[in-house]
């Protein structure tokens, strides 16, 4: 059906792709499927632009993730990748196509001190500055602040667990951690066992409030689910593993929209375990409404009436999910009317891309975290020569 | 068909309604925009350009709009929007016209990585092309509006695409953005050449467009291979002067001139380095425009004694 599209088909498509941050991957499925030399020659270029973007991404996550092995090596602290950084170094479906804007792992949190002064101390700085921001992070999210590099911009996401502890269904990060695998390189360097790594994809997803890349997470949760469901006993592993850990909810909506959405045929265990998850019908019937529209990419063509009201919902969801709700609220006035304080930092960063980007006379709206740039997908910051 | 046959009322129709899908050499854009200031100056500078027939592909939709709001009179701003997002921030409304060209710049050194693309001008004679890499300040653009009046032709003004296949130029025949004091030079130099209003108190100073020469926007479809690098360097009281150049040297400039090298990774360093094995690479310092007209144009026949190809 693809490859029948006309032009002005493929003009919409691509646009959507670009806001959902999988044309690169459109890319790579059309080539897998021999498709992609039938693809009209303009909108092709587009495809193969975009995959030449990810690739390079690719290389600068395999790069990254080098450079903080060896930073942390001598500490011999365990590191968990999480994400797309674990997608990549683990050769897994996901990886394939995919941009990135910064690199997420994980430490045991009695560590996690000893690591942000190690990562401080090797030029990786904090974005944040702002004494709430820094408060708020520590307080109620599941990592500290994020570090972005001082000279390669790379923003590094340390956490320490994977759902924030002042969620109403905390997630013990030890079990996490004794599940997990080592990848090849070394002990060091791990990943999520394969159930642990959908939950996590799940919870970011459907508890996080954001959906810039919508899209993009379930079709990665529909890659891990078909790579992994091919391990006898997955489904099972997979079920308990949500029951136990308090996950049940995001794996339901995951499974779900898959089948809904993506149309992707779920097997019978996965069925049964959905059936047996499912919220009273008020409840699902909130839940479709507001995540059927946010999970489309964030395009105008995809936009309805409601598109933005469901949005926020899901936003104040992802606080009340993670904060009390008489400490919801005044955040929630905060964030709306103050705007974050420039660190130095940023703002020699700004400089920097200010300069450059007077070879183009033009001064960028946000500066956003580094890396992603599929077309202005980032929201895009352009990626620019010799910073 | 031409821009020019639309006339004014059918260009109005289109920028203020499903849009102008206006093709740039490889590119086709789709414009809207209801400033009249920019209405005007694409009429003036686009007038012999190809407009798509076919109105179902763009490769990048933009528009100029004016913000809702208080900013709408109070220092009226314009705003580039990139498909309904906006990459930057809102510029004064009197700057509406460069902002249209500074934005679609934008668009190919974001999006077009099937080209390396470097921060040069280039020009083309008897088949062979002239990168000219510049930082602003340079007489980058000055020499290049010159010479395209004076025999050579206009492959780009601010972006050298090179094709990662065969290292030729894609021409994108834009029109030339001039500043300052070279707008006064070049009204004066080339009595017939077509500029747009200026633009004053932009981040550069005062800046004006130079219509593109129609043979330069006739052959667009027409590439050419470099060979040519050339460093140009405008100085007070010089005489022209080319002095040959470091390749290595070249190499690492052409790679720092470039929006997406990185991007290419090896690949890139490949392209690069082939383009610069291939070209004759220099500096160039003028004061005077007419003098360079010998210089580069003693270049041809250099080239082909070199290649051993005929005139």
């Amino acid at each position: 059906m693809l490859a029948a599209l006309s032009l002005r088909q493929w003009d919409l498509v691509l646009r959507q792709a670009m806001r959902a941050g999988i044309v690169a991957r459109l890319c790579y499925q059309l080539d897998d499927l021999d498709l992609l030399k039938a693809v009209p020659e303009r909108p092709r270029r587009h495809l193969e632009a975009a995959q030449i973007l990810a690739q390079k991404h690719q290389r600068d996550v395999r790069w990254e993730v080098g450079c903080l092995r060896e930073v942390l090596a001598a500490s011999g602290i365990p590191i968990i990748l999480l994400k797309g950084a674990a997608y990549v170094m683990a050769d897994l479906p996901p990886a394939r196509g995919r941009l990135f804007s910064d690199i997420d792992f994980m430490v045991p949190h009695h560590r996690i001190g000893e690591v942000e002064s190690v990562l401080r101390d090797t030029d990786w700085t904090t974005e944040v500055r702002d004494p709430y921001d820094q408060r708020y992070y520590r307080r109620w999210t599941h990592q500290i602040p994020p570090l972005r590099h001082i000279r390669r911009g790379t923003v590094l996401d340390v956490h320490h667990t994977i759902v924030p502890p002042t969620a109403r269904a905390p997630v013990a990060a030890e079990a996490l951690a004794a599940e997990s695998l080592p990848l090849a390189s070394g002990i060091q360097l791990r990943i999520l066992a394969p159930a642990d790594m959908v939950l996590h994809s799940a919870v970011h997803l459907f508890n996080e409030g954001e959906f810039d890349r919508g899209l993009r997470d379930l079709l990665d949760l529909s890659d891990l689910l078909q790579h992994f469901g091919a391990q006898p006993g997955f489904w099972e592993t997979l079920a308990g593993r949500a029951e136990a850990l308090g996950l049940v909810r995001p794996l339901f909506l995951t499974l779900r929209y898959i089948e809904w959405l993506l149309e992707v045929p779920l097997p019978a265990p996965a069925r049964e375990s959905a059936q047996r998850w499912l919220p009273s019908p008020l409840t699902t019937r909130c839940l479709d409404a507001l995540f059927l529209r946010a999970l489309l990419p964030a395009h105008h063509s995809c936009d309805g009436p409601l598109t933005g009201t469901a949005r926020w919902l899901l936003y104040v969801r992802a606080h009340y999910l993670r904060m009390p709700l008489h400490l919801l609220v005044p955040h929630l006035l905060r964030k709306s009317l103050i705007r974050p304080r420039e660190t130095d930092d940023s703002r020699k960063f700004r400089e920097t891309q200010q300069r450059v980007e007077e070879l183009l006379r033009l001064t960028p709206a946000t500066h956003g975290k580094a890396g992603e740039v599929e077309g202005a997908g980032n929201t895009t910051r352009s990626h620019l020569p010799g910073v | 068909m031409r821009l020019a046959t639309l006339g004014k009322m059918g260009l109005c129709e289109r920028l203020q309604g499903p849009g102008l899908f206006l093709r740039t050499g490889p590119f086709t854009n789709r414009i809207q925009t209801r400033i009249a200031a920019v209405v005007d100056g694409v009429l003036q500078l686009y007038a012999d350009y190809p407009v798509c027939q076919d109105e179902s592909f763009a490769d990048f939709h933009v528009a100029l709009t004016q913000p809702v709001g208080p900013r709408r009179w109070y220092r009226p701003q314009v705003r580039f929007e990139f498909d309904r997002t906006m990459p930057f921030k809102p510029l004064p409304l009197a700057q509406s016209l460069p902002a249209l060209e500074w934005g679609l710049n934008w668009c190919v050194g974001n999006h077009a990585h099937t080209f390396l693309v470097i921060h040069a001008a280039a020009i083309e004679k008897g088949g062979c092309a002239a990168i000219l890499p510049g930082p602003p300040g340079s007489g980058k653009s000055t020499l290049t509006a010159y010479l395209v009046h004076k025999g050579w032709r206009l492959l780009s003004d601010e972006l050298a695409l090179i094709s990662l296949q065969d290292g030729q130029v894609t021409p994108l025949a834009r029109p030339v953005s001039l500043k300052n004091r070279s707008i006064d030079v070049i009204a004066e130099t080339l009595p017939d050449a077509v500029l747009s209003a200026r633009c004053k108190d932009t981040v550069k100073g005062t800046v004006s467009l130079l219509k593109a020469p129609r043979e330069s926007v006739e052959r667009v479809a027409e590439p050419a291979l470099p060979a040519w690098v050339i460093f140009p360097s405008f100085k007070v009281d010089a005489t022209a002067n080319l002095m040959p150049c470091s390749k290595a040297v070249t190499l690492i400039e052409l790679g720092r001139n470039a929006f997406n090298y990185s991007i290419h990774g090896k690949a890139g360093f490949e392209v690069l380095a082939g383009l610069v094995d291939r070209c004759a690479c220099y500096s160039f310092s003028y004061s005077r425009l007419p003098d360079a007209i010998p210089v580069f144009d003693s270049l041809l026949p250099s080239r082909q004694e070199a290649t051993g190809t005929p005139a």
